[in-house]
């Protein structure tokens, strides 16, 4: 009897949580459709006029998919030098150690901090070096927040890659090491290709973080609603832009917001099966 | 079978979280029916004025015993609760068009509470006293001036040595009262800003970096050199940033204070008040200046509402717009009306109906 009832609960559950992700998706498409019917669906996507001036209101989002690509594959980029180390450092190196589980356990903790604080920290300290530096004039942009964004996905990056790392079979390595190979030589031939799908999988996780990112890129981009002509112009992020204009919002104009949710939702659901794929084929 | 008691307790417990539940409710309701004897009031709309309205409603419970609760929801929120007859009146920056009072379920009254400006801070360390005009913070924004020692703003400073650095103008990101006020100022006083850009909450900026809400703004503008930014006055003043005096129609310089705003209302303004009072006629008058409203029904019988509580509601903005009420602006940084709004906002509240009477 409690079994069934515990059954039917777990049933439940299931289907609310579907049922909400469906709600979202139906309103999120509902709501955008007004946008939509608009400008044309690829014409929204393929125009980075934004225009709120109730004579010529024209919303485009080119602008923005560019600055979300943008700044999130820069941060990808930025973010390999330091946590591919890391992820060799925990799980091939010193794999078991305590100082592996001690950088492990601080890296993890870079995943704790919120991102209002990276926000801040990159407004009051980071952004000074940027104008020291010469870059440009006010310190804000695209490369400014990339590199913020970068320290961010390092923790989900190396802690995932690490796994990966980890779970090579030690007689794949102890052939390798029979045969004369040093650790280097082991790393690259044996390592790496081996849980090379995996670590691909894990950054795309940590790409999917960076996409969605709001608060500390809102801080440190300058949104401003034109394509950046250089990195270190100032730009403007889809989930920024929704941030900053849905408060007084209304009409066309929101309509546009919500359809720019639904291509983020679009973008970060893509990035996140391409990644399942992956793991399930390495797996 | 262990799993048995274990259930047994989860039933038990929630039964007694359950009974908490309803006894607690019943307790609330009865606290709430013995407040009912003292008027409720229940506003939404504008945060631009919500620390003069907390301190104001606050002073009022003291002195009337009416509670006034009033939600910062911004103007567009406050509007339509309004229009959905959910409150008894809206706190709005900007007045309704003409089509919007006409989208209104029924005719409404604007009563003017206080004044604020939008002030121009800086950050040029050593300079103070900067002088500007609307023309050339226009041309500031549309990325026509690029540095701070250039000529146009070298002539209306004389006396100051600026340095050749870049202007690094900041804006609002989000939609905002404050962009709104600052741009129907702009289109003013410059013709090609009126062409291009035209006025609204937001805008299409053709140069400059943006930052969300007067706090942001602010702080974008203290921590960037050679930044130039808006902000609310009331912020401004409760920061004490550095901030330009404004030229103003007359060709007076004149710095933002309580009083040089207030004065931006000394002139003719019509008998509904519904108007922007920037770049203003008078003498002595902050150019950037502005109302923020109430607004309410004409007919106050809507929605089951008493005649107490019309009245309560005529009462409490009748004392909003006395000079008691009015001394509490400057305590928080906002400006007085002048004498001629609050002779037009008491003649507005003189008009308000219940079912076709008059209230007082």
């Amino acid at each position: 009897m409690r079994d069934k009832i515990f059954k039917k609960l777990l049933v439940g559950c299931c289907i609310l949580v579907l049922l909400v992700c469906a709600g979202m998706i139906y309103s999120l498409v509902s709501g955008s459709l007004s946008a939509f019917n608009q400008y044309g669906f690829f014409h929204f996507i393929g125009s980075s006029e934004w225009d709120p001036h109730p004579d010529r209101e024209t919303y485009g989002a080119l602008s923005f998919i560019v600055g979300t690509l943008l700044t999130s594959f820069l941060a990808l980029i930025f973010c390999i030098p330091f946590s591919l180390p890391v992820a060799l450092f925990t799980g091939s190196y010193f794999r078991g150690k305590k100082i592996a589980t001690f950088i492990s356990s601080i890296i993890d903790l870079l995943a704790g901090i919120p991102s209002i604080v990276y926000g801040l920290w990159g407004f009051y300290t980071f952004r000074p070096i940027i104008i020291d530096l010469g870059l440009n004039s006010q310190g804000f942009g695209i490369l400014t927040s990339s590199i913020i964004l970068a320290i961010m996905i390092i923790p989900y990056a190396s802690s995932l890659s690490g796994e990966f790392i980890s779970m090579v079979p030690n007689e794949l390595k102890e052939a390798a090491y029979s045969l004369g190979g040093t650790r280097l030589d082991v790393i690259r031939t044996v390592t790496l290709p081996n849980a090379g799908s995996g670590i691909f999988a894990s950054y795309i996780l940590a790409l999917g973080r960076a996409l969605g990112e709001t608060m500390a890129v809102t801080m440190l981009i300058g949104n401003t609603n034109n394509l950046p002509r250089s990195l270190v112009d100032t730009g403007n992020t889809m989930a920024s832009i929704i941030a900053n204009q849905f408060g007084e919002a209304d009409g066309l104009k929101l309509s546009s917001l919500i359809a720019i949710g639904l291509l983020l939702f679009g973008i970060t659901a893509v990035i996140n099966l391409i990644a399942k794929f992956i793991m399930k084929k390495f797996n | 079978m262990k799993e048995t008691p274990n259930l047994f307790n989860m039933r038990n417990l929630f039964i007694i979280l359950l009974a908490i539940a309803i006894a607690s409710c019943g307790n609330s309701k009865k606290g709430k029916d013995e407040k009912q004897s003292k008027a409720n009031i229940a506003a939404a709309g504008a945060t631009f004025p919500l620390p003069f309205y907390n301190l104001a409603f606050k002073t009022y419970q003291e002195k009337a015993g009416t509670t006034v609760t009033y939600g910062g929801i911004g103007s567009g929120g406050g509007i339509r609760s309004l229009k959905d007859k959910i409150v008894d009146f809206g706190g709005s920056d900007a007045y309704l068009t003409d089509q919007e009072m006409q989208e209104m379920p029924a005719a409404v009254v604007h009563i003017p509470t206080c004044m604020g400006a939008v002030v121009i801070a800086y950050n040029l360390p050593d300079i103070k006293d900067l002088k500007l005009s609307g023309e050339i913070v226009a041309d500031i924004y549309l990325g026509k001036i690029t540095k701070w020692n250039d000529k146009a703003i070298q002539e209306l400073n004389p006396g100051l040595q600026l340095p050749d650095q870049d202007i690094n103008p900041v804006y609002r990101s989000d939609g905002s009262g404050t962009t709104f006020v600052f741009s129907d100022y702009l289109t003013k006083v410059s013709d090609e800003w009126e062409e291009k850009i035209g006025a609204g909450k937001s805008l299409k900026w053709p140069t400059g970096l943006a930052a969300k809400g007067n706090p942001g703004v602010a702080g974008t503008v203290s921590q960037t050199p050679g930044a130039i930014g808006y902000v609310g006055s009331e912020y401004a003043f409760a920061l004490n940033m550095p901030m330009a005096q404004m030229r103003n129609s007359s060709g007076n310089f004149i710095v933002p204070t309580t009083e040089s705003i207030s004065a931006a209302a000394s002139g003719e303004i019509p008998a509904d008040t519904r108007t922007m009072i920037t770049n203003p006629t008078a003498a002595d008058a902050y150019p950037i200046s502005c109302f923020t409203w109430i607004i309410l029904y004409k007919e106050q019988a809507y929605a089951d509402r008493t005649q107490a509580q019309a009245k309560a509601t005529v009462d409490l903005l009748k004392w909003m717009i006395s000079p008691e009420a009015q001394a509490l602006t400057t305590k928080v940084h906002y400006s007085p009306l002048p004498q001629s709004a609050v002779n037009n906002a008491q003649a507005l509240l003189n008009s308000v109906t219940f079912n076709g009477q008059a209230i007082n």
